[in-house]
C-alpha cells in the first residue's frame, strides 16, 4: 500500500536520554499531526554515537519506561528508532526497533560494527547474529544500521527473506572534501542506489546531523524507489524532517520492468557459498 | 595534486558548522582567539565570524617589540574586514621582566615564552567574555611539530587542524580574507625577517604534498621516492612527524589504577552536550 513516510534527521546530544527521547517524542508528534504513517529515526538516536564508556549507562532494556513509551507512541504512528540495548545477561547492542500498533515488531541488532579508522563500535558493543525481514503494516521490511549496508550480503539476505522496503538507521560521519560533493555522501548516495536497484527493493535512509568532537554527521536522509533513483533527500548538515510519499505502483512496476529478484537461483549461490564454506574450512 | 585541492564551498559549511555547533552546545555564544596578522589566524576570524556573528567573535594581537608593525596592521584589516571586535595587548613589559632574569636565553626560549605569554592572555580573556579560545595551528604545523605546546597550540576548539596549509591558503581565498595577508611570505613573526620556510629549509606546498601522500594516503617510503620525493626529504619529514609526536598527545600518566584517564577511561569530550 501506498505510505507516507518522515525521515527525521535530528541532532541527538551526545549520552542524554532524557533529552533524546524528548526530542524524538517531538518528531513523533508533529509527525502524527502531519498524518504520516511512519517515522524513521537515525541510529543511535536516543543516545548519540560517540559513546565509549558510556555505553552502558545508556543502554536501556527493551523493557524499560523510554521503550515502553516509545511503544505506547506507536498506536499512532509506525516508529523505526536506534537504541543502546541492554539484555538479560548484560551485553550491549547497538539495536534498532521496529515499532507499530503499540508492540515491538522487530528488533535488529547490529551485525556488523566498525572498529577501524575513526570507528571504535567493537570495542564497547556485542554483534547481532541474524538478518530477518517481518511484516509490518506497509509490506515487508527490513532493518539495517549503518555499515551493515556496506556488506552485500545484509541487503541480499533481507532481499531474498522478502523485504521490498530496507529501513537503514545511519549515523555516518562526513569525510572527504576534495570532489564536487562530501566523499562519504556521495559513496552512500552510489551504495543505496545500487542497493535499491539491484533487489529492486525501496531504501528509506536516515542519517542523523550535528558534531561530536569534531566528527560531523552528514545528514542526506533519502527515500530511494526501486529503480534505485532517489526520490526526496534531505539537506547535508541541517537538522530536518523529510516526508517521503512511498507509492506501491513504483514497486510493482519495478518488479515487472527488471525481474532480477525473481530470476535470482537462491539454489545455485546456497551451493556455491556452502561449496566455500567447506573449503574454507578444509 | 588533486587531494590538496578542496572544495572550499564544503569545506566552509562544515567548519562553520563546527564553530557554531561545538561553541553553544558547552553554553557559551562567544570566542576569542589570538590574531597575528598571518594567514591561519585571519582564517579562522572568518570562520568565527560567519558562524557566531561578528559581534561574538574577540580578536586580540598580541605584539612584541620585536615584531613587524605590519603584522598588527595586517591583524587590525583583517578584523576591520570582518567586523569583528579587535584589542592590542603588547607583550613586551612582561617578557621583557621575565627575561630580566635570563637575559643568555636563545631565541627558541624566547619564542615559547612569547607563544605562551599570548596563550595566557587568550585563557584569561576567555573568562572575561566567556567565551572559547579558538586554535590557528594548521595540519602541516602540528604534523612538523611547528608551534609551541602550551602556547600557540593550545586552544578549546580547532577549526583549521585538519587543514594543509595549502587548503588555508584556498579556503582564504574563497571566504574574502584580504588578499595581502595571503600574499605575504608565512611568518612566526619571531624576529626581525624570519620566515617560516627559510627557518623550515622547504616550501609549504612541498612538505604539504608529501604530508598529503605520507600521512593521508599513507603511501609506503619506496611508493614516494617512486612518486618523485628525494629519500632525505622523505626521512627528515618523517622524523620531524615522530619527535613532534608528544606535542600531539596528552601528558603521559603512570598507570596504576584499572581506569586510568583516556587509556581505560574513556569518554568523548562532548559527554552530555
Amino acid at each position: 500500500m501506498d505510505f507516507t513516510a518522515i525521515l527525521a534527521q535530528i541532532k541527538p546530544k551526545l549520552g542524554c536520554v532524557a533529552d533524546n527521547l524528548a526530542l524524538i517524542e517531538e518528531h513523533i508528534q508533529q509527525a502524527i499531526s502531519a498524518k504520516a504513517d511512519l517515522i524513521v529515526f537515525p541510529e543511535l538516536a536516543l543516545t548519540g554515537y560517540f559513546l565509549k564508556d558510556l555505553v552502558p549507562e545508556v543502554a536501556r532494556r527493551l523493557d524499560s519506561p523510554e521503550i515502553s513509551r516509545l511503544v505506547e507512541l506507536s498506536r499512532n504512528i509506525s516508529i523505526a528508532v536506534g537504541i543502546v540495548e541492554e539484555t538479560d545477561d548484560y551485553r550491549f547492542f547497538n539495536s534498532a526497533l521496529y515499532l507499530e500498533d503499540g508492540a515491538i515488531r522487530h528488533l535488529h541488532r547490529k551485525v556488523y560494527l566498525p572498529t577501524y579508522g575513526l570507528f571504535d563500535e567493537q570495542r564497547y558493543l556485542a554483534r547481532g547474529e541474524r538478518f530477518r525481514a517481518f511484516d509490518t503494516r506497509f509490506g515487508r521490511m527490513a532493518l539495517l544500521i549503518c555499515e551493515d549496508m556496506w556488506h552485500l550480503s545484509s541487503s541480499y539476505i533481507l532481499a531474498m527473506d522478502g523485504a521490498t522496503t530496507l529501513l537503514c538507521l545511519s549515523s555516518s560521519p562526513g569525510r572527504g572534501v576534495e570532489g564536487d560533493s562530501l566523499g562519504s555522501a556521495a559513496a552512500w548516495q552510489q551504495l543505496t542506489s545500487t542497493t535499491a536497484l539491484f533487489l529492486n527493493c525501496r531504501v528509506l535512509y536516515c542519517n542523523r546531523v550535528g558534531y561530536e568532537d569534531g566528527v560531523n554527521f552528514w545528514g542526506g536522509s533519502e527515500y530511494v524507489a526501486p529503480s534505485g533513483e532517489s526520490i526526496v533527500r534531505a539537506r547535508l548538515f541541517d537538522e530536518d524532517a523529510l516526508a517521503a510519499s512511498v507509492a506501491e505502483g513504483a514497486l510493482r512496476r519495478e518488479r515487472i520492468f527488471s525481474p532480477m529478484l525473481r530470476d535470482e537461483n537462491l539454489f545455485v549461490t546456497m551451493q556455491e557459498l556452502r561449496r566455500i564454506e567447506r573449503e574454507r574450512g578444509q | 595534486m588533486a587531494g590538496l585541492i578542496a572544495n572550499t564551498d564544503l569545506l566552509q559549511q562544515i567548519l562553520t558548522g563546527f564553530v557554531r555547533d561545538e561553541v553553544r552546545k558547552v553554553g557559551v555564544k562567544k570566542v576569542v582567539l589570538g590574531l597575528s596578522g598571518g594567514i591561519d589566524s585571519a582564517l579562522v576570524a572568518f570562520i568565527a565570524a560567519q558562524a557566531l556573528g561578528a559581534e561574538n567573535v574577540h580578536a586580540i594581537c598580541m605584539p612584541y617589540k620585536s615584531s613587524n608593525p605590519e603584522s598588527e596592521a595586517h591583524a587590525r584589516l583583517v578584523a576591520q574586514a570582518c567586523g569583528i571586535n579587535f584589542t592590542v595587548v603588547p607583550i613586551t613589559p612582561m617578557v621583557d621582566a621575565y627575561f630580566e632574569m635570563f637575559p643568555q636565553a636563545d631565541n627558541m626560549r624566547r619564542g615559547n615564552k612569547m607563544a605562551r605569554e599570548r596563550m595566557t592572555i587568550l585563557f584569561d580573556h576567555s573568562a572575561l567574555y566567556s567565551a572559547l579560545v579558538l586554535g590557528t595551528s594548521n595540519k602541516t604545523e602540528l604534523l612538523l611539530g611547528y608551534g609551541t605546546l602550551f602556547g600557540d597550540m593550545a586552544s578549546a576548539l580547532n577549526p583549521i587542524g585538519d587543514l594543509y596549509k595549502s587548503h588555508v591558503w584556498q579556503l582564504s581565498e574563497a571566504m574574502g580574507v584580504p588578499s595581502e595577508v595571503i600574499e605575504k611570505k608565512p611568518s612566526a613573526d619571531l624576529w626581525a625577517g624570519q620566515t617560516d620556510e627559510e627557518e623550515l629549509g622547504f616550501s609549504y606546498r612541498q612538505v604539504d604534498e608529501l604530508l598529503y601522500q605520507m600521512v593521508d594516503l599513507r603511501l609506503t617510503r619506496d611508493e614516494l621516492i617512486a612518486a618523485g620525493f628525494a629519500p632525505e626529504f622523505i626521512d627528515s619529514i618523517y622524523q620531524k612527524v615522530q619527535n613532534s609526536h608528544f606535542k600531539r598527545r596528552m601528558p603521559v600518566i603512570a598507570k596504576v589504577s584499572n581506569r586510568t584517564i583516556d587509556r581505560d577511561f574513556r569518554y568523548s569530550r562532548d559527554w552530555g552536550k
